[in-house]
């Protein structure tokens, strides 16, 4: 048998792929990095946020070099119906400092610096190239990858799938059960140019601080979410719409965007900004519920190919998520080549890794949250009943004397249609989700 | 909105392309404003024969480019060159063998901008 072309391949120069090509890269082991893209982070999209803290270990001092456009010092959650709107803001001057907490970047920037890290410690990244298949020995054990090159296959120790949330490596893998519409949703974004010194007045923010909103009850009849992001001179507003809903409410994701666009408590923060770009991609919203099998002999998946991405509602996360996972997976990946064994059991490591850090556990914690989330009574009856609870709080409404919080709420519950029964048991979910 | 011969509304693609539309915009010019390398090969081959009797056709609803058009002889015409390459179509059909998808070439399909 002849010796492999390298120690490691890895698919995909997104955050996962990235992280993973430069920890192999930095131990001395040989590592292709493929992007099937012109560039890394030409066909990554998301909302807007990353939360890079994971890079403490691998870039110290990131924040003074990382593409960003805002770090978010004020968090909104906004709940909408049709002529309501109740917003939690938060503000924190310490994320404006490093080593802050999130910040809006341009995928196509962020990843594409990540990458540069790969190539600085020495993985060599090769652009423009498609990954068609696998290449398995008669053992069935990955050994390598095909492209749509010209003589186009790599044959390599281990093979690292960070191919994205359609991951058709970790499919044709078998490490997929099934592969369901309703364990995904579809995030439609436009991106609008403003000047700076409005999206900073209309924000309420300074210099390079920045906004992150989540809305929920602003997707019409599809259940879902809505964002509003801002970077330096544009703002992204989007809408995340669950696929299995989308066709049966006959609403086009473009439609929606424009109807959160419309209301009245988002119309003043977006009016006039140009349609820099519209985009959409899928995210993996199911959690645990959907994962695959990210270990098999001679390759390991990661990022949204293992559909490591935390949609908890108050917490919307992925691209750190990505960046952990091919930390771990390089890490993983080293420990084998160096002991001469990569089989499912020479890269143990990378599960065991998974499951005693943060992405495994905010997983399992979370595990709840995501159907909880996207559950129809949080999506079409919650909203109306906390909005019409407020406006009966703050409403004055002499000669009547205040009605007692507690009246209000089993008033408004009634209305909503909303069964006691089910509301505890929601409350119940939420709770050992989130408390 | 008029009806398919399912008897589903379905947005003519007239009325999705009218300007003032969505957010006085059409949508030609939406997706405009996004970059395709388009490649000659399509990525993406709809079996318009398969799609002849489905009555649900959500992949018409849910494209966010639009890309699947009814046709009035109650089949599905497609155009890759506008696709993002996101994999709503192929999940949400229900019918075996009407959507082969793969990725396009390497270096072609959706650039995402760097600003």
């Amino acid at each position: 048998m002849t010796a492999p072309d390298v120690d490691v391949v890895v698919v995909g120069g997104g955050p996962a792929g990235s992280c993973a090509a430069l920890v192999a890269a930095r131990a001395g082991l040989t590592v292709v990095l493929l992007e099937r893209g012109p560039f890394p982070g030409s066909k990554n999209m998301y909302g807007g946020v990353v939360y890079p803290r994971i890079l403490d270990e691998l870039i110290p001092n990131w924040w003074e070099e990382a593409p960003v456009q805002r770090w978010v010092t004020r968090r909104s959650t906004m709940l909408l119906t049709e002529t309501q709107a109740l917003t939690i803001d938060f503000r924190s001057e310490a994320w404006g400092k490093p080593p802050h907490n999130g910040a809006t970047a341009y995928r196509p920037d962020f990843d594409n610096w990540l990458a540069g890290h790969a190539q600085a410690a020495g993985a060599q990244l090769i652009t423009s190239t498609t990954v068609t298949g696998l290449l398995r020995d008669a053992s069935g054990k990955v050994v390598g990858v095909r492209t749509d090159r010209p003589d186009g296959e790599l044959t390599a120790r281990v093979v690292i799938a960070c191919d994205g949330v359609n991951s058709f490596l970790a499919k044709e893998a078998g490490l997929y059960e099934h592969n369901d519409a309703k364990h995904f949703t579809l995030g439609v974004k436009e991106t609008l140019a403003l000047p700076k010194h409005v999206i900073d007045e209309r924000f309420g923010v300074r210099g390079r601080d920045g906004v992150d909103i989540e809305i929920i009850g602003a997707t019409g009849g599809v259940n879902g979410g809505g964002f509003l992001y801002t970077n330096l001179d544009t703002i992204a507003v989007g809408v995340v719409l669950k696929l299995s809903k989308l066709g049966a409410q006959q609403q086009r994701p473009e439609q929606i965007i424009a109807n959160l666009k419309q209301h009245p408590a988002i119309a003043p923060l977006v009016q006039d900004g140009e349609l820099k770009e519209y985009s959409a991609h899928l995210i993996p919203e199911a959690g645990l519920t959907m994962m695959p099998k990210m270990t098999t002999a001679g390759m390991l998946v990661a990022g949204d190919a293992a559909a490591l991405c935390l949609a908890a509602g108050i917490w919307l996360e992925g691209v750190n998520f990505a960046m952990a996972s091919g930390m771990y997976a390089g890490e993983a990946a080293v420990e084998a080549v160096r002991a001469d064994d990569t089989s499912a059991t020479g890269l143990a490591g990378y599960q065991r890794r998974l499951s005693e850090t943060f992405v495994l556990k905010d997983h399992r914690k979370l595990r709840r949250a995501p159907a909880l989330v996207l559950s129809d009574r949080v999506q079409h009856l919650y909203p109306g009943m906390v909005a019409n609870v407020a406006e009966r709080m703050f409403r004055v409404d002499n000669p009547h004397p205040k009605p007692g919080l507690r009246k209000i709420f089993a008033q408004e519950r009634k209305r909503a249609g909303v069964r006691r029964r089910d509301l505890i048991r929601d409350g119940w979910t939420g709770f050992r989700s989130f408390g | 909105m008029s009806n398919n011969p399912s008897g589903h509304p379905v947005a003519h693609p007239a009325e999705i392309l009218a300007p003032n539309a969505w957010g006085g915009m059409s949508f030609q010019e939406r997706m405009a404003t996004a970059e395709f390398r388009i490649h000659h090969q399509p990525h993406i081959v709809v079996d318009g024969a398969v799609c002849a009797d489905c009555s649900t056709r959500e992949c018409v609803v849910a494209c966010p480019a639009n890309l699947f058009v009814p046709t009035s002889d109650g089949g599905i015409v497609f155009n890759h060159e506008q696709c993002f390459e996101c994999g709503t179509c192929y999940l949400v059909c229900n019918r075996e063998g009407a959507i082969s998808w793969n990725y396009p070439e390497g270096g072609h399909g959706v650039v995402f901008r760097r600003t």
